[in-house]
């Protein structure tokens, strides 16, 4: 079977979790109809909400592993993955997922780790399922932000991959399953819940979760010339309703916040449209905008990545263009 | 006192274009230069921190080839005091094999006269992004870990980390000695001095060998993705386009008259 960690929120399973159980049933497929399971991390005396089990049966689940424990109430990546090698023992799991967060990253290398088995991180494809169990699996994953793709062989008797979010699009299977839920304890050890967390802050409003979900995000870089040069691009993204994106240099420069940051050590975001203003483009920032639905570039260099890779592009100054857009927007609305 | 060891990597840099090896099992980084990952650069200054909070040492380490001297002086010039290069053929060595090399170091070190209260690493590697050296260097050496960490303290017998979770700002405390694995964001690196380079330059580096056989990478190979041809669509020059772009953010339902 394939062990998928799935991650939720107060919504239901994360979209990049749905991304990896897509991802997983795939695979599952190709291994000759491989049964899928998903592993949940529950609170004591509570079932999986029903939301998340229609979900997890849209994308053709059989079994939930319900992680329920005490100890498991404040979050140790430790004590995760001891959840998740206990699946792998007591189910015969041949392949474990998890979508390519901090958390299931985190997880997942515990969990390789644990097994004394390989781990593919940010895998994107699989390019070989051999035709016999122990046959080695070659995947296909992102290194160097994504500017590089490796192919990877795994030949261990389990192979722990991690989903590169947009992998693909999470689509429901063709038949809905109602998944049977198997509550787990796991065998802790008090090593594994050493490094938990002991204190969660107030979520700030404006940090990098409403960069990530945004619908639309105005990014700006280089081209901004100094912390002044914000006052337009955050206009317009107020008039658009979405967030502000910058590149890494902005922030190197202390000119805006890290949460702002989109790139490879930054935010990776997937908006439907990111106005890309004064980015040349570099693989640092490629990698976290790659996946907008549409690029709108605004660049006075009409060779810059960023404007070649765009769908739409602007020529010129960004202070500029930027408040003409702004009041362009303002006079149609009155 | 904490002494810390801090781990570093040479990665070719982001900024330009990327080519390969023609047997497509290295980053060819002419055109790019060499460099640290940005995670790390945060990772040297919260190693130079806390060591000069607690009256201890920072020491640097990297596992690579004998150029990555290079990037133990940038580390040196901005406070470490100490360098090790454990020299390997980094093509051949996977995240097992990295963890095992410097856990060698560590136990080595300890048996001389440093025992190391904190050991920070990035949290993935810029160029293969792994995301499981820290963990697997955890387990090696029997203590605990935490990853995505953007600041950290030592207090008393605590490591004290903060990171980003889910929910919110998290608060981790492990006992010392630890394995914290650090994201950009919590911490300016600071720029080396010129009276740090001119200090960095004449640090004796420690250099030892990895003298195992390496279990390996997986890699088959590195390809580029297909460029795909550039399909942009001009929307005009200067401010005189803001018309088209409005006309463009009305048709994909961005604003609404």
């Amino acid at each position: 079977m394939i062990a998928v960690l799935v991650e939720t929120d107060a919504d239901g399973v994360l979209v990049v979790s749905q991304e990896a159980l897509t991802f997983g049933r795939g695979l599952a497929e190709r291994a000759g109809g491989l049964p899928l399971h998903a592993v949940l991390v529950g609170r004591p005396g509570e079932e999986p909400p029903p939301g998340v089990l229609t979900q997890l049966g849209e994308q053709g689940v059989a079994s939930v592993h319900h992680v329920v424990d005490d100890q498991l109430t404040a979050y140790s990546a430790a004590a995760w993955a001891a959840a998740l090698v206990d699946v792998v023992r007591s189910a015969g799991a041949a392949v474990v997922l998890a979508a390519g967060t901090p958390r299931g990253n985190e997880v997942l290398a515990h969990t390789a780790t644990r097994l004394g088995v390989a781990m593919a991180a940010n895998v994107v494809g699989i390019d070989t399922v051999g035709a016999d169990a122990g046959d080695p699996l070659i995947v296909t994953r992102q290194v160097v932000g994504g500017a590089v793709l490796e192919q990877m062989r795994l030949d261990d008797p389990v192979a722990v991959l991690s989903v590169a979010g947009h992998a693909v699009e999470p689509v429901a299977g063709e038949t809905a399953t109602t998944p049977d839920v198997v509550e787990l304890s796991p065998t802790l050890a008090d090593a594994d819940l050493v490094a938990r967390v002991v204190r969660t802050g107030e979520k700030v409003p404006d940090a990098s979760g409403a960069l990530t979900s945004a619908r639309v995000v105005v990014g700006a870089g280089r081209g901004a010339g100094s912390a002044d040069g914000f006052k337009d691009v955050v206009r317009l993204s107020e008039l658009l309703g979405g967030a502000v994106g910058v590149s890494r240099v902005v922030t190197s420069l202390g000119w805006r916040p890290h949460h702002e940051q989109v790139g490879q050590t930054g935010s990776r975001i997937s908006p439907d449209l990111y106005i890309a203003c004064g980015i040349s483009g570099a693989i640092q920032h490629w990698a976290g905008c790659s996946s907008a639905k549409t690029i709108l570039a605004v660049n006075t260099d009409p060779d810059a990545p960023m404007v070649t890779r765009a769908h739409y592009a602007v020529i010129g100054d960004l202070h500029e263009i930027v408040p003409a857009i702004n009041e362009e927007i303002e006079r149609r609305r009155t | 006192m904490t002494d810390v060891l801090v781990c570093i990597k040479r990665v070719p840099g982001a900024s330009g274009e990327v080519l390969l090896s023609d047997d497509g099992q290295r980053v060819d980084a002419r055109h790019v230069g060499w460099t640290l990952s940005a995670h790390e650069e945060c990772a040297i200054e919260l190693a130079t921190r806390v060591a000069g909070d607690t009256g201890g040492t920072a020491t640097v380490l990297t596992v690579g080839p004998a150029d990555a001297i290079e990037q133990l002086r940038d580390a040196l010039a901005v406070g470490c005091g100490r360098a090790v290069l454990v020299e390997a053929e980094t093509d051949r060595f996977g995240p097992v094999d990295v963890a095992a090399a410097i856990a060698e170091v560590v136990r080595a070190h300890e048996a001389d006269d440093t025992s190391y209260g904190l050991v920070l690493l990035g949290n993935d590697a810029a160029d293969t992004g792994d995301f499981q050296v820290p963990v697997r260097l955890a387990y090696a050496l029997g203590r605990p870990v935490v990853t995505g960490i953007s600041t950290c303290t030592v207090e008393g017998d605590l490591v004290v980390a903060h990171g980003d979770g889910p929910d919110g700002p998290e608060t981790f405390e492990l006992p010392v000695p630890a394995v914290v694995a650090v994201m950009e964001g919590g911490v300016a690196p600071r720029y080396p001095s010129v009276m740090g380079r001119m200090k960095a330059k004449k640090v004796a580096i420690e250099q030892v060998a990895a003298e195992f056989e390496p279990v390996g990478s997986g890699r088959v190979l590195l390809t580029l993705p297909p460029e795909q041809p550039s399909a942009v669509q001009l929307l005009g020059q200067g401010p005189d386009a803001a018309p088209a772009v409005v006309d463009l953010l009305e048709e994909l339902g961005m604003v609404s008259r």
